[in-house]
């Protein structure tokens, strides 16, 4: 509130120094008040990321650069390579399924049931991915799930004919795009409802087909958010861990696993710094897709807002 | 113009419900088969799930969880309040320059996975243990940081819609001490963002697992994940009540943060 | 201006993280440590096993960890030996792997409900020597001398030997490890575990190995099996349990024998579960106790390694179908339960323990090879 205004030289040094001790202490109580913050930020998340890069650069015998090379194993890659495809198919399947829900919503009534509806379960199914999914597609598609058995009773056809792939990467896709397309409803909606509808009013005046509304007003305005929420997705992919290891049980496909044996296993021991190693190499996948994200929202909120 | 109005009126209409039909198979499948699923054996299962003191005693591991889980939920959903509001108003008050760094904090979680966060967080709960105990209600320090993103955007949006500066220049003009101000004139005046965050905190507590599992804590979704081995029917009757139950407490927000618009 | 402070923040930063990493926290002086037991080697030490067990009733609880009640009969055990001295036992995470227990006792040390004992596999244990307390149980003599250590820090307890166990009524008896490749087991093989992970996996692999021409030094053929498993659409990436395996859902199961053994005796009369040892491919694996440096309850986990070194806690094991480790001495002696150890699977064809240079070697192959495998 106090506001500093640069005294001119007319005026005597010694009130000049006395006001702007005052400013600084009244600067200092004022950072006092965010000390909580700060403090309980830097302790619980600050610290736990610098201890992950610490590690990822540390051996038996103090810096060592062995972790991340060790990155480089086949193994290691491939993992990298099949969560990346995974967040990658995930998050345009989702994107795409999840744009057209969304559009479908704001063309329904604003305060109706149908979108109230829609977006709370969106809210429970995007956070709710993981253990509960997981069961939920066990009970569905599992070896002894609702339609398996239907379809096997019903219409001679073996689901797992060519092996179970419900516990392997195909299984993880179709799983993650079940909270994938909720997301982006919820990431994706405010910018749809952004939209006004005098756009739509002022393209048909000008002669506008649809089409040219959704190729040369809507589309080019929507592409930022739309794109931006693709990225979100991918970073949210990318990053699940409870869906996969309620799941999966060998092989540990994509990385978040890798990380979860590198510490939690009997057989490979002292692989702590490894799964550091690995957590550091998320953490800079997922920082680029989220500074793009950021880049993206920006342009997004300029027109949108 | 009319007619092509109500023509695409009713192209959105048949769009619109096409794609609600078709979407909505997909979604609700699964809830049908879990329904199905958990009444194989008699409806036994949902029996016992209603019945607490038969559950405990039968899957003391469960009642654990769900009571641990809770416990976690209400702790978090305070810190989160306790920590957010008052750094928000005071940030917004009197040190606008800090805001950008706070808004960045607040969303570096979600840039830091929550399996990145695990590996982290184990010598500073070496520490928590060592000052606070093992229990898995000292989880709360690390749920906060991760509903720090969706916390922190809801409060600064109810933020937004007030004007805090005069709010705050007239109550302390009045005498008011700092602590009145944001408890007695600025809480009350966000409580739909405040209670949107709280929910939304909730929401995520009650289905976080990736942390408790790796600090080897008492939490809902450990316990139905570990109930999975022994118990498939209960543990899928259980999945489908946290769903419906989350469900069921964001449609009641939804209402009635509507509600109190409409009642301004 | 600004970028020196926020320099000098970060480099505070990171200076508070390595020493975070680098220090625990002071342990919490355990004030019932009155009776000396946290630095007895020997129940002598404390002046006899009555001391002992006085020691232990006063501390009256028991912390273990990873113990799953239908492992190796310890649900008996555990009961067993709360009646016997009544002492509390709290069993922790039966899921957990030996991995696990090293972790809670790093996270929980100095509290009161840290790990008082392990059950490890002998990888683990040699690796984390540091973190025990040597103590030598009143029959340490009959423990042959390959499978302890001089001091004590850990001695073998059980073993067993790698198996399959199959559902007679849904598939075909196998006979050999390489029977199941036929399309009669077609998606119904499962491994207990994944192998980079759990030992009880890894010992399966090394068992298909020496069953398609392998040999311990050699675990390729083994993951090459599976990989034709895999293949042949055999292989069910699913993680059998009590459950599946009652329900069905896998009939076919590669585990250790006394966790088969004691599957088939669980489900007799709802399910026709059997174990088979494959002929020249026996695979041999022992479990090793250790005591932790840092017990919260020293007397009681001293007494625990007494009670499950005695003829009693043997022949429990015994009835989980696990070989005790006094087997032999007890044989000799004749305090061995008798129908228990003759109702053991048949084991043909010399045992094979892997060593700790061939261990090594396969766990190399196997991080770099399993993914691959069965992806």
């Amino acid at each position: 509130m106090a506001d500093v205004v640069d005294t001119p030289d007319l005026v005597a040094p010694k009130p000049e120094i006395r006001a702007h001790r005052r400013v600084g202490i009244a600067r200092a109580r004022s950072l006092l008040g965010t000390v909580p913050f700060f403090a309980y930020v830097v302790i619980f998340l600050v610290i736990p990321t610098l201890v992950v890069i610490i590690g990822a650069f540390t051996g038996d015998g103090g810096f060592t650069l062995a972790n991340v090379s060790a990155l480089g194993a086949a193994y290691i890659v491939d993992a990298f390579v099949r969560s990346i495809v995974l967040s990658a198919v995930t998050a345009v399947v989702g994107a795409v399924l999840g744009a057209l829900l969304a559009y479908a919503l704001v063309t329904a009534k604003p305060n109706g049931l149908l979108r109230r509806a829609v977006t709370a379960a969106s809210g429970v199914l995007a956070q709710f991915g993981g253990v509960t999914l997981a069961f939920a597609f066990l009970a569905t598609i599992g070896l002894s799930g609702f339609v398996t058995v239907f379809l096997k009773d019903h219409l001679g056809f073996d689901l797992y004919a060519n092996g179970v792939w419900l516990f392997e990467l195909p299984g993880l896709v179709l799983v993650y795009t079940y909270f994938q397309i909720p997301l982006m409803v919820i990431v994706f909606l405010p910018a749809l409802d952004g939209i006004r509808p005098q756009w739509r009013e002022a393209t048909e005046s000008l002669g506008g087909s649809t089409w040219n509304y959704w190729t040369r007003v809507a589309g080019p305005l929507l592409t930022p958010a739309f794109l931006g929420s693709t990225l979100l997705l991918f970073a949210n992919a990318f990053s699940a861990y409870a869906t996969a290891a309620a799941l999966v049980s060998q092989g540990n496909p994509i990385v978040p696993l890798q990380i979860r044996s590198a510490l939690t296993s009997e057989v490979v021991l002292g692989q702590q710094n490894l799964g550091k190693a690995m957590a550091l190499g998320m953490v800079i996948v997922v920082a680029v897709v989220m500074a793009l994200y950021a880049l993206l929202q920006r342009r997004t909120a300029k027109w949108l807002a | 113009m009319a007619g092509l109005i109500a023509r695409r009126a009713r192209r959105q209409r048949v769009f619109r419900w096409a794609v609600v039909l078709v979407l909505g198979v997909f979604f609700l499948l699964p809830m049908i088969a879990m329904v199905e699923f958990a009444s194989r054996g008699g409806g036994e299962t949902w029996r016992l799930l209603v019945d607490w003191p038969q559950l405990s005693e039968k899957y003391p591991d469960l009642a654990t969880g769900i009571v641990a889980s809770l416990g976690q939920a209400a702790l978090t959903a305070l810190l989160m309040l306790v920590l957010l509001v008052p750094t928000a108003v005071w940030v917004r008050l009197r040190l606008p320059g800090l805001r950008r760094l706070v808004e960045f904090i607040c969303l570096l979680p979600l840039t830091i996975p929550a399996i990145v966060l695990v590996v982290g967080l184990a010598p500073v709960y070496a520490w928590v243990n060592y000052f606070l105990g093992g229990s898995s209600l000292t989880l709360t320090f690390a749920y906060t940081i991760l509903v720090l993103p969706y916390a922190y955007r809801s409060i600064d949006t109810g933020l937004s819609a007030i004007d805090v500066k005069t709010l705050a220049e007239a109550a302390r003009s009045l005498g008011c001490g700092w602590a009145t101000v944001m408890w007695r004139v600025v809480l009350p005046n966000i409580r739909s963002a405040v209670l949107s965050a709280a929910f939304l905190t909730v929401a995520l507590v009650l289905g976080e697992f990736t942390i408790a599992s790796l600090l080897h804590r008492d939490n809902l979704q450990v316990a139905i994940e570990f109930l999975g081995k022994s118990s498939a029917t209960m543990s899928v009757a259980v999945s489908l009540a946290a769903l419906v139950l989350a469900f069921i407490m964001l449609m009641l927000l939804s209402l009635f943060g509507d509600r109190r618009k409409a009642s301004r | 201006m600004r970028i020196s402070r926020s320099a000098t923040a970060l480099l505070a930063a990171t200076a508070m993280a390595a020493a975070v990493t680098a220090c625990s926290p002071p342990e919490k002086k355990s004030a019932s440590d009155s009776s000396g037991a946290a630095t007895a080697t020997s129940a002598t030490d404390l002046g006899g096993l009555d001391a002992l067990v006085t020691a232990a009733k006063k501390e009256g609880q028991l912390n273990v960890i990873a113990l799953p009640p239908d492992w190796a009969n310890y649900g008996e055990i555990i009961k067993a030996f709360g009646d016997k001295y009544g002492i509390k036992v709290n069993s922790a995470q039966p899921d957990g792997s030996s991995q696990d227990e090293i972790n809670a006792a790093d996270q929980l040390k100095g509290q009161d409900k840290a790990p008082d004992v392990f059950d490890l596999s002998p990888a683990v244990a040699t690796a984390n020597v540091a973190k025990f307390a040597p103590y030598k149980v009143s029959t340490f003599a009959d423990v042959p001398d390959a499978l302890k250590d001089a001091n004590g820090t850990w001695v073998n307890d059980y073993g067993g030997y790698m198996s399959i166990g199959y559902d007679s009524s849904k598939v075909p008896a196998p006979t050999a490890v390489a029977d199941l490749l036929k399309p009669e087991y077609k998606g119904k093989v499962a491994l207990n575990g994944d192998p980079t992970q759990a030992g009880a996996a890894f010992s399966g692999v090394v068992m298909a190995s020496l069953g398609s021409g392998g040999s311990g030094d050699d675990i390729a053929p083994g993951v090459d099996f599976f990989s034709k498993l895999k293949k042949a659409g055999n292989f069910l990436p699913v993680d059998p349990g009590p459950t599946t395996i009652e329900s069905g859902q896998t009939p076919v199961v590669f585990d250790w024998d006394y966790l088969n053994v004691a599957q088939g005796a669980k489900l007799s009369g709802k399910v026709q579960w059997k174990t088979l040892v494959p002929a020249n491919a026996v695979v041999g694996g022992y479990y090793a106790q250790a005591i932790s440096k840092d017990a919260p309850h020293p007397a009681a986990a001293r007494l625990w390694e007494e009670f499950l070194y005695s003829d009693a806690g043997q022949n429990l094991w015994l009835k989980g179908g696990a070989r005790p480790v006094r087997a032999d001495a007890m044989a000799k002696a004749g305090t061995i339960d008798a129908t228990a150890y003759g109702a053991l699977p048949k084991v043909e064809g010399t045992p094979v323990f892997l060593t700790d240079a061939q261990t090594t070697k396969a766990k190399e192959y196997l991080s770099a090879n399993w993914s691959k495998a069965i992806g």
